[in-house]
């Protein structure tokens, strides 16, 4: 499939490939490649121009709106600084039409789920943003959603807070084993977080490479230091650097 | 010393030592040139004339306050449901727009007469001026806050499949409500001039009379100390709204938790 903007900027070209259920897939690729339009194509947000996408054997538009249940994480918390954190976690549940009471249960196990259970009452600009991007990833995960979509959402953290959160995704997905397609431009969180990396190469945007990562699970973060993560993240450095040459 | 004496040394007193040091010049210019008290009254017969006349500028107060306010209030009503229209329509908003910018230009000493004469004498003439002049910043800002929607949060709304309904109530409109806190307190100062204007041409007749009657008959009969302290009435009763405008709207930002004050870019 492809994606191309009004005007004649191709996005993407010939995008090919399968994501089976439950698969933790990661996008890497060098900046304005096309991965958040991927992302947004996914989501159903902008329409291919030509080829079939399918989310779920529908179009994806029609495929959020009936069959899979979506979550998006933007770069952004975009959490609305008028409500509280549960209000903000109450949002898409009510946006789904989610009975009152079930609302509650459900917020409370998404706090617990991210550790931010003391927090449930303060506003968004009382957090760090680290904190924010938490709330934002507990958003996406009260709907308990079949398909989360991440877009860098940890690009404007610290290292230390990044890290942190990507042990915190992976055991999120390691117990809900949702379907993810995550974004990012870092190679190391990547592989870390991911069973297989697609690579995209420069605009318009194709896949390059499409690496599978062999370091078993449960994974933890000793695992960064070992000589097998280091081959993999040496590789798909490898594949980056060969399609931008 | 303490932050309270402090705060009443350093921000209080230079500028009611000012108000009283020009106010002392004032009595003193008035006597040493003997300027004629109906060019320019001393203080001291201006306070004179608001001591005598303390009945009639209180209830001409309270009258000129009421049309502000109801024209404010309208302004508030009609500003936001515009906004609201143009919010949900890019047509609409280009088609009718540039007329309420145009409504903004024209000046309104020249239209309150046709007002007027269209809505006759007495209240209504003089909220529907009033009115005119405070309705713009609230229309301006309450369609920027409504369309102004960082774009991350609208593609949100749409991942969760929110109708345009749901987007409006729970997205649009709170993100409004800093603009529209905004463009209150521009047109609160408006709304009483456009109040004292329509009382220039548009008396209450039976009903009474308000500040700008005050203003225009007192000029005219060359009772300028009395004009005076009509003008000054009218002045603290603009910053007294002003102040209760604007606290209001604190303690609503208060809940918002934004820290930013929103404005309109527009004219």
């Amino acid at each position: 499939m492809s994606v191309s903007y009004a005007g004649s900027i191709q996005a993407l070209k010939g995008i090919d490939c399968e994501i089976p259920a439950g698969q933790f897939v990661s996008v890497v690729g060098p900046s304005g490649c096309g991965k958040s339009t991927l992302l947004r194509a996914i989501a159903g947000l902008i329409e291919p121009t030509s080829g079939t996408l399918r989310v779920a054997a529908l179009a994806p538009a029609a495929a959020r709106r009936q069959a899979a249940r979506l979550s998006f994480v933007f770069q952004d918390a975009t959490l609305l600084p008028w409500r509280t954190v549960r209000g903000n976690l109450r949002l898409p549940l009510a946006l789904r039409g989610v009975a009152r009471a079930a609302q509650d249960a459900r917020i409370a196990e998404a706090l617990h789920m991210v550790g931010l259970n003391e927090f449930a009452d303060r506003y968004p600009n009382e957090l760090s943003g680290g904190m924010r991007m938490r709330v934002s990833l507990a958003r996406a995960l009260v709907t308990e959603p079949e398909l989360l979509l991440l877009d860098e959402p940890f690009a404007a953290l610290d290292d230390l807070t990044r890290q942190a959160l990507n042990d915190e995704l992976l055991r999120l997905w390691g117990a809900q084993r949702w379907t993810g397609v995550f974004v990012t431009h870092n190679i190391a969180e990547a592989v870390y977080l991911s069973q297989r990396i697609l690579v995209l190469g420069p605009r318009p945007g194709r896949v390059v490479a499409d690496v599978r990562v062999p370091l078993p699970a449960p994974r933890s973060a000793e695992l960064r230091s070992q000589a097998e993560f280091a081959r993999v993240t040496g590789e798909v450095a490898d594949c980056l650097r060969r399609a931008c040459a | 010393m303490k932050p309270w004496s402090q705060w009443l040394w350093k921000v209080a007193l230079p500028p009611v030592a000012f108000f009283v040091l020009v106010v002392a010049a004032w009595q003193v210019a008035t006597a040493f040139w003997q300027i004629p008290a109906y060019l320019v009254p001393s203080p001291a017969r201006v306070v004179d004339a608001a001591r005598q006349h303390a009945d009639d500028l209180a209830s001409a107060s309270m009258m000129t306050a009421a049309g502000a306010l109801c024209g404010f209030g309208l302004s508030l009503v009609a500003g936001t449901a515009l906004g609201l229209l143009f919010s949900q329509s890019r047509i609409i908003e280009r088609s009718i727009y540039p007329y309420a910018i145009f409504l903004q230009t024209v000046p309104i000493v020249a239209i309150a007469p046709l007002v007027v004469m269209w809505f006759g004498n007495g209240f209504g003439g003089v909220v529907v001026v009033s009115f005119i002049l405070s309705l713009f910043p609230i229309l301006a800002n309450a369609t920027a806050g409504l369309t102004s929607v960082p774009p991350q949060l609208v593609e949100l709304f749409e991942v969760y499949n929110a109708t345009r309904w749901q987007t409006l109530w729970k997205l649009r409109l709170p993100n409004a409500v800093p603009y529209l806190v905004t463009g209150a307190k521009t047109a609160c100062g408006l709304s009483v001039i456009g109040a004292i204007v329509g009382e220039m041409f548009a008396g209450y007749g039976a009903e009474g009379f308000g500040l700008g009657y005050l203003i225009s008959m007192n000029t005219g009969n060359l009772d300028t100390a009395y004009a005076f302290a009509a003008v000054i009435a009218s002045t603290l009763l603009s910053i007294a709204i002003f102040v209760a405008v604007t606290s209001a709207g604190a303690t609503i930002l208060a809940r918002w938790h934004t820290t930013t004050t929103k404005t309109s870019t527009t004219p």
